[in-house]
């Protein structure tokens, strides 16, 4: 009796001296750092895309803003006449990306597909290694697993090293600033973040599906096109976004492994802020970016619905 | 068992991945204990690159600089990560739910030049308008990393609360107990392993940012990455094989340590096992 005595006095304090906060009190303070740090700076990309360049600090007098004078909103286009006056420069980087990115991304699933099964069809001790095979990579700094593919490919790298010891070689191969270096890098940083959703889809599928299809004659491509792909869609689709999106917009991957010929709109957006100083360009830029991003994105959700509804 | 067979050709394919995965680091780490300055080429082992590297002051503060900047960063993320997860999963309806849904998921695929840029727009804006932050430096990084470090905690966290029916929480509530109370006695012991990765993997995420630190550092608050990335850009050097070895090394370990933990729940996802063959 006096245990429980005590228990009760013991939740009657913690009753009285609980604080009676309102519980969207939680929601509010997530959702205004969000916002202040978050949806604020988009707009102020905008402000900044639409504003002028000067010289000074800072580089650009925004579109709209406070001044000595009070309120002001004076916008104009300039940055946008920039870019398209100099269309080539700009749009052969957004071609760039867009091949290079949607490129990896293809890359990545067909390698993130048997992973995730494999992963998925194994039991135990093999799914724990081989799921931890894939994760250990994504906590490790993404800049040194690409300046370790930039130690493979080099001109003095390992490849070039055994080549030439083979004697296959008389002189090193560049496999630096191509195509294929570029796919290396964004597949060596991005290739966790196709596997994680696939299997996440593929675990769950029931395996008496498989068994069924099996009794019912279905050879083992059918089963993979009528069940596994179907079901493996959702996952499909996110692990594509998550590799695409921020691809597109890869600075250090480009910079590090790509030449010229690789010039993606992460590095143009990055040489005319750091190297030009011109903040309305690069924040033109960015705008740019997020309109050719939002397209994939809007059309994946109109197909999602459309396929919804039938 | 026919079903659990992956054709050999596949196999194969997921070997490939493993392999791009792999290789390129495990040669770096090998020849960051070759005696010779060439990178790829072998000529001895030897530590010396590592004695160089504890000489090597730049780097030294820079590190420690990084892991002041992720530690803050990771704990900031933690609390407001995991009020967002307890607002989107357990406060049931409210009008701006969706807003705060959509806040929490554009940040994680958000491209990185366009994060920093607007970062950087708003601190010089606020700067302008109310004299903070007065230039940029720890606390603007810390801020920024935050911000997506709070999106990554609150996925992980979620996925634990949604895990957990909340009869709990609400048989506590009944039972007489404030919303503090409920949270310090059910709920916090929930959801503490998904806290603990949360927070390990808000740290790691700021400890290697490289391109948004670059936007919204200031002069003196150069963060390892950026040291890292000023003498990458220069070429592979032995003494970058050596740092590189090291950060890669210690992350690993922690890694396999925290994954034996929680073996349960890497290999079901959010769920128990028990509850996975329901479904």
């Amino acid at each position: 009796m006096m245990r429980w005595g005590r228990q009760q006095l013991v939740r009657l304090y913690q009753q009285a001296t609980a604080p009676k906060i309102g519980l969207f009190w939680v929601a509010i303070i997530p959702l205004a750092w969000l916002t202040l740090f978050f949806a604020v700076p988009l707009l102020e990309i905008l402000g900044v895309s639409l504003g002028s360049s000067r010289r000074g600090v800072p580089p650009f007098i925004p579109a709209w803003g406070l001044s000595d004078e009070g309120l002001f909103f004076a916008p104009n286009s300039d940055s946008y006449a920039l870019l398209l006056r100099h269309s080539s420069d700009y749009f052969i980087p957004l071609y760039n990306s867009t091949r290079l990115a949607f490129g990896s991304m293809l890359i990545c699933l067909v390698l993130a597909f048997p992973i995730s099964l494999w992963a998925a069809r194994a039991s135990g001790a093999v799914r724990l290694s081989l799921l931890v095979l894939v994760l250990l990579p994504f906590w490790t700094s993404s800049l040194l697993r690409v300046y370790a593919v930039m130690g493979l490919l080099n001109p003095t790298g390992y490849i070039n090293q055994f080549l030439l010891f083979l004697g296959l070689r008389e002189t090193p191969l560049d496999l630096m600033r191509m195509d294929i270096s570029v796919y290396f890098g964004i597949v060596i940083c991005y290739l966790p973040l196709m596997v994680l959703p696939l299997y996440a889809v593929l675990v769950r599928i029931d395996e008496s599906l498989y068994e069924a299809a099996t009794d019912l004659g279905a050879t083992r491509s059918t089963t993979f096109l009528t069940i596994t792909l179907p079901m493996a869609r959702p996952g499909i689709v996110a692990g594509c976004l998550l590799v695409f999106i921020p691809a597109m917009g890869e600075f250090m991957i480009p910079e590090l492994l790509g030449g010229p010929e690789q010039l993606m709109m992460g590095k143009v957006l990055w040489a005319e802020f750091f190297r030009s100083r011109d903040w309305p360009v690069a924040s033109a830029l960015a705008v740019l970016l997020l309109l050719v991003l939002s397209i994939p994105i809007l059309w994946l959700r109109h197909a999602e619905r459309r396929m919804r509804e039938t | 068992m026919m079903r659990s067979s992956l054709p050999f050709a596949a196999k194969i394919i997921a070997i490939i991945g493993f392999a791009i995965l792999y290789v390129p680091v495990t040669l770096m780490i090998i020849y960051s204990f070759n005696a010779g300055k060439l990178t790829s080429v072998w000529s001895g082992f030897s530590t010396k690159w590592y004695v160089a590297l504890s000489q090597n002051d730049q780097l030294l503060s820079a590190l420690f600089l990084s892991i002041i900047i992720a530690a803050g960063a990771a704990t900031l993320s933690l609390v407001l990560g995991t009020l967002m997860a307890l607002s989107l999963e357990r406060i049931g309806r409210f009008r701006l739910r969706w807003l705060l849904a959509f806040l929490g998921l554009a940040p994680l695929v958000m491209p990185e030049v366009v994060t920093g840029l607007s970062l950087l727009l708003l601190f010089i804006g606020m700067e302008a308008l109310f004299g903070w932050p007065s230039g940029r430096g720890i606390d603007t990084i810390m801020i920024a990393h935050a911000t997506f470090g709070m999106c990554f905690v609150s996925v992980i966290i979620q996925a634990r609360l949604a895990d957990f029916d909340n009869s709990l929480e609400e048989a506590a509530a009944d039972l007489g107990a404030g919303p503090l109370t409920v949270f310090y006695t059910v709920t916090l012991p929930v959801i503490a392993p998904a806290l603990i990765a949360g927070w390990l993997l808000a740290f790691t995420l700021s400890f290697d940012d490289l391109v948004i630190a670059s936007f919204v550092s200031g002069p003196g608050s150069s963060t390892l990455p950026i040291t890292v990335f000023s003498s990458v850009r220069l070429g592979v050097t032995p003494e970058v094989n050596a740092i590189a070895t090291l950060i890669i090394s210690i992350a690993s370990l922690a890694v396999l340590v925290a994954s034996l933990f929680m073996s349960r729940l890497i290999l079901y996802g959010h769920r128990s096992p028990e509850t996975d063959t329901d479904t």
